[in-house]
């Protein structure tokens, strides 16, 4: 086993990565001040902005889907128990310890075991739930006709609110985790040259060499 | 299926330029001249009555003038007779409630019937002062009070009131019948205005948004009727066929779901959507496409008509009956108090009216219509401990599918009524006689008076009462850069503040969501910066000997 710098985050999942970083703040911000929270944009430009944030974000989850399911990098979101424990006790108590963080980088599985299951619960939940509640909200007048519809539309919105302040929360877990470890500077490098250290076998070592060199250095 | 994706296509394909649309604000004026108003599909101009030999003269009253128009226009008096201004009479359709001035009581200055002498100046006909009045002799139709472009014909009462009252129209100019006669063309804004700005009594009295403010309004106050916007004279929406008009408060088209029609098309409307549209909002982009998503649910007057009584002339928003009828030696007197934008004094107290509070750029009240409106009228009774009774009550939901939110002037007023009934009455106001309340200041003898004089039922008991009226606004229509920005409504406190059945984002929300969203989003920080100080303290303390970070 040895330990390479490998590129693990290709051009288009840093491309996915960013974009949607700034359409979901896009969003946070434009979708709280729709909700009323804060006066810092109007309204009229913040449905525009939001709408039109969601559009953008909707290709690009079509884009990201297929992707990830055609390039099989779906695997890595795929949830463990193995080496959960340890990294929820490391969270939780080696952390205060000066311990060093569990998990190393595989190959094939670039994140650790709560990252795979925060991200999937995103993915899988969040982002769902998301989605359905904005898109019925934004085909309002398509249904609106329709009896009830009113009372409807506030069930949509207190789904959609209440996914937001979720994606909120894990937004600011996320950055939080960047400083976990190393200095955030140490974490965010990787999503944005796509190199990060990794443990390879040396199979997988040598395949890299051999047939992808510009992905190892 | 293919709608959705037709929905999802045309979403995906909408302009990314939400701002494009105001770019050429505000609209530029309409050039050209301005002295002509634009009168609907009708332009006239096809006769010049000054060429006519029998409008020559010489006309000794109105009704040879009336005679005259006749013999070219067989036809007109039989079509005016069936409309509006000549019955003063409307039986509505669905409630079959008989409606009209000849039988309604407002709560201004309560009630035309068995006051004819006075009010029906506004009648379109010569000399109805009482039930003799012939509804069907064509010499009493008045054409001139519409047709008039000289601007110098005008009206006295059909009878004399008290002498109190007299001196109001003593020492006007005399007519030149004759140059009126020859100058008729179609209505003007001022021809209409003569009625309907003063309705109430005064200047922008009754409505709130029709006002001698609209005879030449600049372009902010009124997009469509400034002569430097359309130039519209009130017959452009107010279509006209056979002397009937489109449009009107006893019915109204709350929510129009035909929209524009084809030229030839649509001659008995006078909504914003017949010209307008079903989806007026034209730019295509985000901002535009939710506004007309909207128009499902919201009247185009609700946003376009930010405020009402602009253009420097109040309206009357409270009227107190209880302190008319006070004198000053015996004399009855007025005092003027309010100054009004365009410099104006205004009446705040008059001894045969009582105290008036007036408002200028008022914030409509906003509900929801569905057109119809239910009124308490003189045989209507009621229970008088539901005070403010509505004189008219507007109804609707956002279920019914058939209402939008439209805005109102809502007028309060203190009102005689009959206390032993629960009803309202006829006061007999206008009259030389001992009972008119205009001149002896006897209210008891004025109700008895008008109760008797059309056998209504009358208790003899009589007291003031609180009512309130609803005005659907629908004039002073703002250029588009004057319409209501989102958050007048979108906010908490808005004007939709009382609006129920709809989901209002920012107006709206869960308090208890909120505050779990809250707690979350805020729990996670704490958490984490916790975690963090911690990790820090305890870090210094247990580092292991050649650990880095």
């Amino acid at each position: 086993m040895s330990t390479r710098e490998v590129l693990i985050y290709s051009h288009f999942e840093r491309f996915w990565h960013w974009t949607q970083m700034a359409l979901i703040f896009t969003m946070l911000v434009t979708g709280f001040a729709i909700h009323g929270l804060h006066d810092w944009i109007s309204f009229d430009r913040a449905v525009t902005l939001h709408t039109l944030a969601a559009l953008a974000l909707l290709g690009l989850w079509v884009l990201a889907t297929f992707w990830l399911f055609t390039t099989g990098n779906w695997k890595h979101y795929l949830p463990t128990a193995r080496g959960l424990g340890q990294v929820v006790r490391f969270y939780s108590y080696g952390i205060f310890l000066g311990e060093r963080h569990p998990y190393r980088k595989a190959f094939w599985r670039k994140h650790n075991p709560l990252q795979a299951i925060a991200y999937l619960a995103l993915k899988g939940v969040l982002f769902p739930l998301i989605w359905a509640s904005g898109i019925a909200y934004l085909l309002y007048f398509a249904w609106g006709d329709n009896p009830g519809a009113a009372a409807w539309l506030q069930w949509v919105a207190l789904v959609h609110t209440a996914t937001a302040y979720a994606i909120l929360a894990f937004v600011v877990m996320h950055v939080y985790m960047l400083t976990i470890g190393g200095s955030f500077a140490h974490h965010v490098t990787p999503m944005l040259t796509g190199f990060d250290k990794v443990e390879l076998s040396p199979e997988e070592e040598a395949y890299l060499i051999q047939d992808e060199p510009s992905h190892i250095r | 299926m293919r709608t959705l994706l037709g929905i999802v296509l045309a979403l995906a394909l909408m302009p990314l330029t939400p701002a494009q649309a105001r770019s050429n604000w505000p609209t530029p004026p309409i050039e050209g001249d301005a002295a002509a108003q634009v009168s609907g599909p009708l332009t006239g101009g096809s006769a010049d009555h000054s060429k006519f030999k029998v409008l020559k003269g010489p006309f000794a009253a109105g009704p040879e003038v009336t005679r005259a128009c006749l013999t070219c226009h067989t036809e007109t008096g039989r079509h005016f007779m069936k409309n509006i201004h000549w019955t003063w009479d409307f039986t509505d359709p669905d409630s079959h409630q008989q409606l009209g001035k000849r039988h309604l009581v407002n709560n201004f200055c309560t009630n035309a019937r068995g006051n004819e002498g006075m009010c029906a100046q506004c009648h379109a006909g010569y000399g109805w002062k009482d039930e003799t009045f012939d509804f069907t002799n064509q010499d009493n139709i008045d054409c001139l009070v519409c047709h008039d472009h000289t601007g110098t014909y005008y009206k006295t009462p059909n009878s004399s009131g008290n002498k109190a009252c007299a001196v109001m129209f003593e020492g006007l100019p005399a007519m030149n019948l004759v140059a009126i006669a020859q100058s008729v063309g179609l209505p003007q804004r001022a021809n209409c205005g003569a009625c309907h700005f003063n309705g109430g009594g005064g200047d922008n009295v009754k409505h709130g948004d029709l006002s001698s403010a609209l005879k030449h309004p600049p372009r902010d106050l009124d997009v469509h009727m400034s002569p430097n916007g359309q130039n519209f004279s009130c017959t452009a929406c107010h279509v006209t066929r056979d002397h009937v008009w489109a449009g009107s408060r006893y019915a109204i088209i709350a929510k129009d779901e035909v929209g524009a029609g084809r030229p030839g098309q649509r001659r008995d409307v006078a909504t914003c959507e017949s010209c307008h549209g079903m989806a007026p909002h034209q730019s295509g982009s985000v901002e535009h496409r939710k506004l007309n998503h909207h128009v499902a649910s919201v009247a185009c007057q609700t946003c376009h008509i930010p405020a009402l009584a602009r253009g420097g002339v109040a309206t009357v928003v409270d009227w107190d009956w209880r302190t008319a009828g006070r004198t000053k030696d015996g004399e009855g007197f007025h005092e003027s108090k309010y100054t009004q934008g365009n410099g104006e004094e205004r009446y705040t107290y008059k001894s045969i009216k009582g105290t008036f509070t007036y408002g200028e750029n008022v914030i409509p009240q906003y509900g929801w219509f569905d057109g119809q409106m239910r009124y308490t009228t003189v045989d209507t009774h009621f229970d008088i401990k539901q005070q403010p009774i509505p004189i008219n009550a507007y109804e609707g939901s956002r279920e019914d599918g058939r209402s939008r939110i439209w805005p109102f002037k809502r007028m309060r007023t203190w009102q005689p009524f009959d206390t032993g009934n629960g009803t309202l009455v006829y006061t007999h106001l206008w009259g030389d006689d001992t009972d008119a309340y205009w001149g002896n200041y006897d209210m008891g003898k004025a109700i008895a008076h008008g109760m008797k004089q059309f056998d209504l039922p009358y208790s003899g008991s009589w007291g003031f009462l609180e009512t309130v009226s609803y005005w659907p606004i629908t004039h002073m229509v703002a250029p588009k850069e004057g319409a209501l920005g989102c958050r007048e409504c979108h906010s908490k406190n808005g004007r939709l503040g009382q609006i129920t059945g709809v989901y209002l984002p920012g107006r709206d929300r869960s308090r208890w969501l909120d505050l779990a969203g809250i707690f979350l989003v805020s729990g996670t920080l704490g958490g984490a910066l916790a975690h963090g100080l911690l990790r820090r303290i305890l870090r210094r303390k247990n580092r292991p000997e050649g650990s880095q970070s």
